[in-house]
């Protein structure tokens, strides 16, 4: 029998051989003897062990016999050597003893109150002492208590009485998230899990602690008591809050969810996933649109049937004869990202389609279409975990994409990784990363990342951001053609990259095929059954485009779809455009301040009540299913062909497969790309003393539009403070812990100040959090001029 | 005519048992003069711990027991109001006695002895809903000394004296609680 073992301890493929309860193996060298077990189907019980852990043998459950040994030893934490030979509980009486006397002590403290444990019935603790302990206690002192339980933070609650000292919580909050919140305090019996006293256990990754707890001491406030493992249907789903394209579990129970999981995925989130995503799905029952509705002749808006308000659509989308645009948000499956792309072609003749509802540019539009869409060769997490250089641009890892933040860590730790970060501070996340920041204002990225030496091979990830800063594109493309570096850019939203490859772009069509290309247009009206003529030849507008045209009155109506107003480039130029055309659809999950607005409001599914595919920032599809189907909830794609069909059109796309069939057929476009974008930086200028540049981004917990309804986890944000260097702060006489004004021409953000080692002459504030909501207040982007005073203005 | 004898032998049988006592039990006139086996299993009760507390902690291992899937139980916390000693009570509880075969593995199942069943048999009635019996229609009725939840614990007890069967009766603080929050209530 030959195993090849993935274990980390194994870097060599040189076999040993040793026999493991009487079966010989070849196993290759440093294979722990759990996990040569586990693989000839013997399981060892365990619970410190953990496969993505370093091994600390803690618990000493996993107690094995040892031919030459005197004692039994933890099999968790020696790995098979040449000759060894090991009998397991399976036929060794020693090494049953063994774990039946472990199994006792751990019993000794241990409450037994699995009635009322969220962990009964899916519990380690619970199924090992029924395989692995004795049938009786020999203990009948008092048990050792607790007041119970304790707030590590809002969402994660200790039951201190139940903890095995396993270690693995706190073991993964330093190993691999890197935020030692919480800790082992005291020894012997008095063994605890604590927190210091000043600092909550608020991590972005805390979920995981209560996922991989072998017992029910750690447990969430958010699904504390809501249900048993019976009760619940798992279905494998894939996160729906960012591009790192997580694969989860989302357990429900009569249709609604009660929780998510991390789903291991080896490629992807290994056994891992952030707060986010674990913990953000009461918006799936917040402010839900469950109706359609429609406004009267005297402007009232009024439920409707469907038939009704789908005919009004396709009405009201004929009236406008052409004069129509499609603004989508970055959250849709490609499979309705794909359906708006065909819609705005074949229904309404036009490229007026964008997905990007935040800052964005053409150039932008040109590094997508030349650098991103259809490019196979782009880098993957496993890259990053080899890689051993990587430059970071405009993106921040553990806010815009907390995955790649966990896989760089990783690499960090094995040694062999160097980050670099062109930013304007070393962040907490960066300090995780170890990483080297070349301290840059907004808008001279470029300008450092061509000046800075980039080793060959290296990789360079720019995030979403960069789309604000001109010139920075271009820079980051020219860099890494010259340095042989391949780049990657990493959007925030789930829906981005695969909107780019649907084509939701007004330059170009699905499968990257540019917008002017004739033989790309022919393809595609083929597969559409169109005449070529039909898709126009021309690129449409962008986003910031159509809301001009919009607000010259050169549009008459919109399609307004999976998208919030509060999160556009220009909140405020979106009202003005929105009041400005005659009629506005929109179609969303949500209600929100848009649907209002709209002449024809229509509801689709969330992602649990649909199947559909997110492509992550890697470009790897991650299709997932639908998990509840009561609600009958139509999809994007299902509701544009209804309006089409009113349209007298022949449009297909009424289910996924249709979808999925025709995305395929059409395939990846290998002939010509979007031209490379060559655009100018610009200077900063130089300005006064009171005036700084705006540097801002997510963090990942937030007041996103899809964190509502989530108390528990909203307790856990990062609190809002302004960040500037000492010498800026001293030229505007302010100290930490003043409170300071930022303030333009539309409004202003007050928060208090803290004082950190950063690039002069920039202030940082959050991008949207609880006091400090950049777009709306200020409608400014990174790299914006901005006017700063002391106190509250 | 050989089967004269044989049809007089059964019309005798007939006759002669027009004199034997009549078993018939008249149901419904007569039901309290037969009552059930003691042990019967009955309609299901929720029990009370002795200050009114429920004794369910809605750990649903009744659910989890029930061969038939009759009974749907929703766990909560005591957090804000208290229903039952601490941490959890059953927030929604229900029997459904159109799949109920009464053969009482809840009962068995129950940690807490919350679940037990009574005698009464009279399950019957004209729609499905009504059959699904909720926590109210389980819950055993109030007995003297009992204050009606939600209310705390007794001052200085905690959760093991109610196991431990310390608890007797209400106290009056229990019973000045309840009070202040039905005038607090009529005055909303
Ligand atoms: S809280 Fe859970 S994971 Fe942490 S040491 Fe205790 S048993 Fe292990
Ligand atoms: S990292 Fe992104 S994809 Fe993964 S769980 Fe968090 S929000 Fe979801
Ligand atoms: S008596 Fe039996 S069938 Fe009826 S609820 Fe209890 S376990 Fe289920
Ligand atoms: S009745 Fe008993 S078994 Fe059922 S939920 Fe309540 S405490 Fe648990
Ligand atoms: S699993 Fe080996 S000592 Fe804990």
């Amino acid at each position: 029998m030959t195993l090849t073992s993935d274990n980390k301890a194994t870097n060599t493929q040189e076999l040993i051989t040793a026999t493991i309860d009487g079966i010989q193996m070849q196993v290759p060298k440093g294979t722990l003897i759990i996990r040569a077990a586990e693989k000839m189907g013997t399981f060892v019980p365990r619970f410190c062990d953990h496969p993505s852990l370093a091994p600390v043998a803690a618990c000493r459950m996993c107690l094995v016999e040892i031919e030459g040994m005197p004692k039994p030893q933890p099999s968790c934490a020696i790995p098979l050597t040449e000759g060894m030979v090991v009998k397991t509980q399976m036929t060794s009486k020693v090494a049953e003893d063994a774990q039946a006397g472990v199994m006792e002590f751990l019993l000794i403290n241990h409450p037994l109150d699995c009635p009322v444990c969220d962990k009964g019935g899916e519990c380690p603790l619970q199924n090992q002492a029924m395989t692995a302990g004795r049938t009786e206690s020999r203990f009948e002192i008092e048990k050792r208590t607790f007041p119970k339980p304790l707030e590590l933070s809002t969402e994660i609650l200790l039951d201190r009485e139940r903890c095995v000292e396993c270690a693995r919580c706190t073991r993964f909050s330093e190993e691999i998230a890197g935020d030692p919140f919480i800790e082992l305090l005291e020894r012997g019996a008095k063994q605890q899990v604590g927190i210091a006293t000043d600092e909550p256990f608020n991590s972005y990754f805390s979920g995981n602690t209560v996922q991989i707890c072998p017992v029910g001491a750690l447990t969430s406030s958010a699904y504390r008591f809501r249900s048993r493992p019976f009760d619940l249907v798992s279905v494998k789903t894939t996160c729906e809050h960012c591009a790192a394209g997580c694969s989860l579990r989302t357990d429900y129970r009569r249709e609604t969810v009660m929780r998510r999981l991390a789903w291991e995925d080896p490629e992807v989130n290994e056994d891992w996933n952030c707060d986010k995503g674990r913990f953000a799905f009461g918006y799936l029952k917040t402010n839900r649109l469950t109706q359609p509705k429609v406004r009267n002749l005297d402007g009232n808006q009024i439920d409707a049937l469907w038939p009704d308000a789908v005919d009004i659509a396709a009405a009201g989308l004929a009236n406008a004869q052409g004069k129509v645009a499609v603004l989508l948000g970055g959250r849709l499956t490609l499979e309705d990202a794909y359906a708006y792309s065909k819609f705005a072609r074949v229904a309404l003749g036009t490229n007026n389609i964008d997905f990007r509802n935040r800052d964005h540019s053409e150039e932008e539009q040109q590094f997508l279409g030349s650098a991103v869409a259809g490019n196979h060769n782009s880098v993957t997490y496993k890259e990053l975990e080899n890689a051993q250089n990587v430059i970071l641009v405009s993106f921040e890892p553990e806010e815009e994409s907390p995955i790649i933040f966990l896989r760089l860590r990783k690499a960090m730790q094995k040694g062999n990784l160097k980050v670099t970060a062109i930013a304007p501070y070393l962040s907490k996340g960066l300090e995780k990363l170890n990483a080297e920041v070349v301290a840059t204002k907004p808008g001279e990225e470029g300008k450092v990342l061509s000046g800075i030496d980039i080793v060959e091979n290296s990789i360079i990830l720019i995030g979403e951001r960069a789309a604000a800063i001109p010139g920075l594109l271009s820079v980051a493309l020219e860099v890494s053609n010259k340095t042989q570096s391949k780049i990657s850019w990493i959007p925030r939203r789930a829906g981005e990259r695969g909107a780019l490859e649907a084509g939701a772009l007004p330059a170009l069509l699905p499968g990257a095929r540019p917008v002017a290309d004739a033989s790309a247009r022919s393809e595609v009206a083929k597969v559409w059954g169109v005449s070529n003529s039909k898709i126009p030849s021309e690129p449409g507008l962008d986003h910031s485009q159509i809301i001009k045209a919009a607000i010259n009155g050169e549009l008459k109506a919109l399609i307004i779809a999976g998208l919030d107003v509060l999160d556009a480039p220009d909140p405020k130029l979106f009202s003005e455009a929105i009041n400005a055309v005659d009629f506005v659809i929109t179609i969303g999950v949500q209600e929100n301040s848009l649907t209002r607005y709209a002449n024809v409001s229509l509801p689709v599914a969330p992602v649990t009540e649909k199947s559909g595919t997110f492509i992550n920032w890697e470009g790897r599809p991650r299709p997932f299913g639908k998990a509840i189907g009561s609600t009958n909830a139509l999809t994007d794609a299902r509701v544009l062909s209804m309006i089409a069909e009113s349209m007298d059109l022949d449009f297909g796309l009424q289910i996924i497969e249709d979808l999925r069939m025709e995305l395929s057929e059409l395939g990846i476009w290998n002939g010509s790309k979007l031209e490379k974008p060559q655009f100018e930086s610009k200077e900063i200028v130089d300005f006064k003393n009171d005036n700084v540049i705006l540097s801002t981004w997510h963090q990942l917990l937030d007041e996103g539009a899809m964190q509502v309804g989530e108390e528990h986890l909203a307790g856990t944000q990062k609190s809002s403070v302004a960040y500037l260097s000492e010498e800026t702060a001293k030229q505007n006489n302010l100290t930490t812990g003043d409170l300071v004004t930022v303030l333009n021409t539309r409004g202003s953000i007050t928060l208090p100040l803290e004082i950190i080692e950063m690039v002069n002459k920039v202030i940082w504030i959050p991008f949207n959090s609880k006091d400090s909501k950049v777009k709306q207040s200020l409608g400014a982007k990174e790299g914006d001029i901005m006017l700063i005073e002391k106190g509250k203005v | 005519m050989a089967e004269i004898p044989q049809m007089m032998r059964a019309f005798g049988t007939t006759f002669l048992s027009m004199f034997r006592k009549v078993t018939t039990e008249q149901y419904p006139e007569q039901k309290d003069q037969f009552p059930p086996q003691a042990r019967f299993h009955g309609r299901h009760q929720l029990n009370r711990h002795p200050d009114g507390l429920e004794k369910c902690v809605g750990c649903e291992l009744c659910a989890w027991a029930c061969p038939a899937d009759a009974i749907y139980v929703e766990g909560a916390s005591n957090d804000e109001e208290r229903f039952s000693p601490g941490e959890r009570y059953g927030r929604v509880y229900q029997i459904n006695y159109l799949r109920c075969i009464g053969c009482g593995l809840c009962i068995e199942a129950c940690p807490t002895r919350a679940l037990t069943m009574t005698n009464e048999y009279e399950l019957a009635d004209n729609s499905r809903t009504k059959l699904i019996y909720e926590k109210d229609d389980l819950l055993a009725p109030l007995q003297p000394g009992m204050a009606q939840p939600p209310h705390s614990m007794i001052d200085d007890f905690v959760a093991q004296d109610y196991y431990d069967g310390k608890v007797k009766a209400a106290s009056a603080e229990q019973f000045a609680e309840i009070e202040i929050l039905k005038q607090k209530k009529a005055q909303d």
